[in-house]
């Protein structure tokens, strides 16, 4: 083996401040600006030591940073461990080897901290590109190593052969990730990937804060349905999310928190579509479904108004199987309390459209239906129009609405909707959501993003229960039949992704979003439950993670032995002379004469003779029978019994 | 056991030449060993004795070529001169045509004059004219070189050091042997009065039996150890070639032969090595330049025995 204490050439050192780089330049991002400026200081440094040939700052001075280092990371965070602090310090540590780089060894500790911080990069962040310049990192960290141990070859050679290593690792990679036992939840916070945390779907609902939702073009979920051909058609596609009894004149709350029911209170009969929805982290409890739902995923539980929550705020992505049933209905018969909290309206404000609703009653009295369609042709007779652009409202803002802008986003349209609707006595509530979706062809998701983003009403009607009406698709069927661009007036501003009377746009948009939903359903996503499925279908029966243990204990004990065996094998071939020798030299090593493996037989007969001046006669016998033995023409056969005698009666 | 004979040969070397006995048993190896020897040394420190006295004792004719800067192939070779008398060409033999040869100074020749040896050396044999004469039975080159004025010289190359078996050192004697020779008697004298200890068919004899010494499996696997480490290790530029390999051990076999074994051990490959690999390695990191016996002390021990 190469000694570890010879010098560290140019060339070598040029490597490792690549590899160096390569692996924590991600890292910047994420580290405080002093640390980064100190850290790219010491690479700097260390970049004039190597091209200028400088000489290395004293001895003494990177313990000292490297204390200063970790104060500062202390008073930085407040402790030196977890995930940030953790990784800060070893970039500290990382600067400061590069500054007392001199030998092999520090070479070696370098290489080691590379690669520890390659892997650090996947706890700030597990996208795609992450992973590949994880991968580049890697392939010029190993290069470097093979440099510290050669660095004759040409630098693509290197990387060649570094990349040819790496793939030889592949198999044994792709072994341990399908079948090393997985674990509920993660050992330590995991990288938060969510860009649309802070956009979404809130618990309460004023003019525009829909229309500011679907600025966004983040992914909300995706679903892949059981049969692609049963897929209901884009009118039925209603994700239910909050929904909003509460209202004081401006904005919509949601009440109900707290699961009331364990199971859906609704018969499952029925046209039932199946589905399984992966659910973006948005950091609220609610998990999206189409209506009606019929499944209550793990840890979840559905509210008095149907609002399916989850226990736990969604922080990672989630998974769950999903059934719809597109006609079922709910709540015919209905409590009190909920139906009085869905007349509720606030003291006064909103005349004209009190006046109105009061005409519905006074005509239709009880007849809850026949006010509904009264309210729809109202709404239709408005000539509403449908804009992301809607004027600001005042005080009386259903009213202003209704009668004078007559512009307005869905939550305008739900809002007033369900305000008219209450006001003629009939229980209505908002509820927010998603509506439509677009399935990639090429893989079969049907993806929802933040702006597909929606409100409607939903109306209680004696013998019915409650029933969905929205009030947009009066106003703007496209916006319920196709999409949001499809209803809007041209030059709307909409995200980009939305648009998609660009066919390479979209087109390129679906690529985009197939390659990320692979990436998130298979290597992300490849948790407990999915490891069991891959195992069931290998043949293992419901393995748990015990007996995953217990087979990869298995596997590795059965490649350990056949490797012991093939060593013994290997040993065993070897001579039965040799074996005696190193019988005789393990005895001599016990009283301080060390047989070097270098050793020739006489050469070290002499020393041990030397050594042992009364047994000088005896060593050189044994060592000319052992010499003749190994390496003679034709020794007798009686002389291995002879020299197995000799040293099994030798005695130093 | 050793031969009487060759007890006797290294006395009388070892008397003529003080305090010298390990380069003269590499000498007397290399020649056993059917290879050619470099000795790189200062002038006077007994080259020219050694291969004369390694003539005289073993029955061996002897020419030394002095080699110049405006030497020529033929004045090595020989010439073919036209007899008036017969009318015909006549082949005068050059120098080469001799069993021991000293080539003293090789480096001060031009490159072509140096390849005309060193061809001859490896081929055993002559051409010239269209004619190929052999080289007598046993051949022997002596080549020296003067490592300290390299002014105005051709440093044999890499490709032509390798047709040497040895390349070694004599050194200047140490201060006993030194005194001897200063009060002794003229050594010149001693080297007259020297009579061949055998015949030439009994060196072709000794030289038949060192290839017949016996290198068993284990053996082999040492000299592959140590020669694979060459080519992995990134001490060196390059490693030992194959011909390197078998110099390495046919030296080992005459030194076991030497010493009176019908088999060679570690020790032996050892004991040659310094000499069979210090003009084949060139350490990687040209600055630092270590003598040759660092160099194989450093691959012999990294190199465990198989």
């Amino acid at each position: 083996m190469a000694r570890l204490d010879r010098p560290v050439s140019r060339r070598q050192s040029s490597w490792l401040l690549a590899a160096a780089l390569a692996s924590s330049l991600p890292l910047a991002a994420h580290m405080p600006l002093w640390l980064v400026i100190a850290t790219g200081a010491a690479f700097a440094w260390r970049a004039l030591l190597s091209w200028r040939q400088y000489r290395l700052p004293p001895r003494g001075l990177p313990p000292v940073m490297a204390i200063a280092g970790s104060i500062g990371v202390f008073i930085e965070y407040h402790t030196i461990l977890g995930r940030t602090p953790g990784i800060a310090l070893l970039l500290i540590f990382l600067g400061l080897k590069l500054l007392e780089l001199r030998s092999a060894r520090d070479a070696m500790a370098i290489v080691l901290l590379c690669f520890f911080l390659v892997l650090g990069q996947f706890l700030f962040s597990q996208t795609i590109p992450m992973a590949l310049q994880a991968a580049f990192a890697l392939i010029v960290t190993t290069a470097a190593l093979l440099a510290a141990n050669d660095d004759r070859p040409p630098i693509r050679a290197q990387l060649t052969r570094a990349g040819i290593l790496l793939a030889q690792a592949v198999p044994l990679m792709l072994l341990l990730f399908l079948l090393f036992p997985r674990i509920e939840g993660p050992l330590w916070g995991l990288p938060e990937d969510r860009r649309s945390a802070t956009s979404g779907l809130s618990d309460s609902m004023a003019p525009g804060s829909i229309a500011q939702v679907s600025q966004s073009d983040a992914v909300v979920f995706r679903a892949l349905f059981k049969h692609p051909e049963n897929i209901p058609p884009q009118a039925q596609l209603y994700w239910r999310g909050p929904v909003m009894p509460a209202f004081d004149g401006r904005v919509w709350r949601v009440t109900q928190t707290r699961a009331a029911y364990a199971a859906p209170p609704w018969p499952a009969r029925g046209p039932a579509t199946d589905y399984e929805l992966t659910l973006e982290a948005h950091g609220k409890f609610w998990l999206f479904a189409l209506e009606l739902p019929a499944l209550l995923p793990a840890d979840s539980g559905l509210t008095a108004d149907y609002q399916l929550l989850s226990r736990q705020p969604v922080r990672n992505r989630m998974r769950f199987e999903q059934r719809a049933l597109l006609l079922a209905s709910a709540g015919r018969e209905e409590a009190p309390a909920l139906l009085r909290e869905a007349l509720a309206l606030p003291q006064g404000g909103n005349p004209r459209i009190r006046a109105v609703a009061e005409g519905w009653r006074r005509q239709h009295g009880n007849d809850t239906a026949a006010i509904l369609v009264a309210a729809k042709e109202f709404f239709n007779r408005q000539l509403l129009i449908y804009t992301l652009n809607p004027p600001l409202l005042g005080k009386d803002s259903v009213d202003e609405f209704l009668f004078d802008s007559k512009r307005g986003f869905c939550e305008h349209f739900a809002s007033a909707f369900t305000f008219a609707l209450r006001a003629a006595g009939v229980p209505a509530r908002v509820v927010a959501g998603y509506q439509g979706g677009e399935v990639n062809p090429l893989d079969g998701y049907l993806v929802v993003r933040q702006y597909d983003a929606h409100a409607w009403s939903e109306v209680w009607l004696a013998g019915q229960g409650w029933v969905r009406v929205d009030p947009t698709a009066i106003a703007a069927p496209s916006r319920i039949n196709e999409n949001v661009m499809a209803a809007l007036p041209a030059g709307e501003p909409l995200p980009f992704l939305a648009r998609n009377d660009l066919a390479w746009l979209r087109e390129l948009r679906h690529r985009l979003d197939a390659v990320s939903n692979g990436w998130n359903q298979w290597v992300l996503g490849y948790n407990p439950q999915r490891q069991r499925d891959f195992l069931t279908r290998l043949g293992l029966d419901s393995p748990d993670w015990r007996s995953m243990i217990a087979v990869l204990a298995i596997f590795s004990g059965i490649t350990l032995l056949a490797l012991t065996f093939w060593i013994l094998r290997s040993r065993q071939r070897s001579d039965p002379a040799l074996l005696l020798w190193r019988r005789f030299a393990r005895k001599l090593a016990r009283c301080g004469i060390v047989w070097q493996p270098w050793q020739g037989p006489l050469d070290f007969a002499s020393r041990a003779a030397e050594k042992l001046p009364g047994r000088a006669a005896e060593i050189r016998e044994i060592a000319h029978d052992y010499a003749a033995l190994r390496y003679a023409a034709k020794p007798h056969e009686s002389s291995l019994l002879r020299l197995k005698t000799r040293i099994a009666s030798f005695k130093p | 056991m050793r031969s009487p004979e060759i007890d006797a040969i290294l006395a009388d070397i070892n008397r003529i030449i003080l305090g010298k006995e390990r380069p003269i048993r590499q000498a007397l190896a290399c020649l056993l060993a059917r290879g050619h020897l470099l000795i790189e040394d200062l002038p006077g420190v007994g080259k020219t004795t050694l291969a004369h006295v390694l003539a005289r004792v073993l029955g061996l004719d002897f020419q030394r070529i002095q080699f110049t800067s405006d030497m020529l192939p033929a004045d090595i070779l020989g010439v073919s001169i036209f007899d008036r008398a017969s009318g015909t060409f006549h082949f005068h033999p050059g120098p080469i045509f001799t069993q021991v040869v000293l080539a003293d100074e090789i480096n001060r020749a031009t490159p072509r004059a140096q390849s005309a040896l060193l061809e001859a050396m490896e081929e055993r044999q002559v051409t010239t004219e269209g004619q190929t004469r052999l080289l007598p039975e046993p051949f022997f080159v002596i080549a020296t070189q003067n490592p300290a004025y390299q002014i105005g010289t051709f440093p044999l190359p890499e490709s032509q050091l390798d047709r040497f078996l040895f390349r070694i050192e004599l050194g200047y004697p140490d201060p006993a042997a030194e005194r001897e020779l200063l009060a002794g008697a003229d050594r010149r004298q001693m080297l007259a009065e020297l009579v061949p200890r055998i015949q030439p068919a009994q060196l072709l004899a000794f030289q038949r039996q060192v290839r017949a010494v016996h290198a068993s499996p284990a053996l082999i696997d040492y000299v592959q150890a140590l020669v694979r480490h060459t080519r992995t290790s990134p001490e060196w530029q390059a490693g030992l070639s194959p011909r390197a390999g078998l110099a390495l051990l046919a030296a080992a076999r005459a030194w076991a032969m030497l010493d009176g074994r019908d088999h060679v051990l570690p020790e032996d490959v050892q004991a040659v090595l310094p000499a069979v690999i210090s003009h084949r390695l060139r350490p990687h990191d040209d600055a630092g330049k270590v003598g040759s016996g660092v160099t194989a002390t450093r691959l012999i021990e990294v190199v465990p025995l198989p």
